[in-house]
């Protein structure tokens, strides 16, 4: 589970008919302060988040469980708009940067 | 089972059903000293009343996550499960990289 930010929307007409009604997002990957954390990845959305929204989202078994039908072949999905998120590495003993 | 530090939360209003009264926790992984980053910020959701500064163990796992937090079909995917007192860790091979 981790935050990321959307981005941007997907539109695909031709897909697997459990994936027909979800709709999907592009989101940017961010740590707890804002800062982009990796590639970009495309998300299922059962909770109409936009873009512009902070998110956190799932990967592996967990995304299709997020879903109205759970046997579906997503594997990242939203699974909350977060209203507020912060973190602060330096001020709880953590310093250096990760590899 | 991975250690992190607990740095900060997130707070949500519009989420999946199975997250409503868990808290949400930023946290981030640390080498055995407690102190050196091991990789990015992630969020797990909080079964133990840990806070920010706490030195935690945390599940990146679906079932783990499942059978502590919730039903067989809630979408958890990483959960905190015990808040870490001291870790002996003294000779150095480098595997914790």
């Amino acid at each position: 589970m981790e935050l990321a930010r959307v981005i941007g929307r997907c539109v695909a007409t031709v897909k697997y008919p459990t994936l027909e009604g979800v709709r999907l997002l592009v989101i940017q990957p961010v740590s707890g302060n804002g800062t982009p954390q990796g590639a970009p990845m495309f998300a299922a959305d059962p909770l109409q988040a936009g873009p512009g929204d902070l998110v956190s989202w799932v990967t592996g078994r967990e995304a299709a469980l997020a879903l109205p039908n759970t046997f579906a072949p997503v594997d990242c999905a939203v699974v909350t708009i977060v209203d507020h998120a912060w973190s602060d590495a330096a001020a709880h003993g953590v310093s250096g940067a990760a590899p | 089972m991975i250690l992190c530090r607990v740095i900060g939360n997130a707070v949500s209003t519009v989420k999946h059903d199975c997250y409503t009264g868990h808290r949400v926790m930023v946290c981030v992984p640390v080498q055995p000293d407690g102190h050196t980053p091991r990789g990015g910020e992630f969020l797990s959701v909080d079964s133990v009343q840990a806070g920010p500064g706490d030195l935690v163990l945390v599940a990146r796992e679906g079932n783990c996550a499942r059978q502590i937090l919730g039903t067989a079909k809630d979408p958890f995917h990483s959960v905190i499960m015990s808040i870490v007192d001291e870790v002996h860790a003294p000779i150095d091979r480098g595997m914790a990289r």
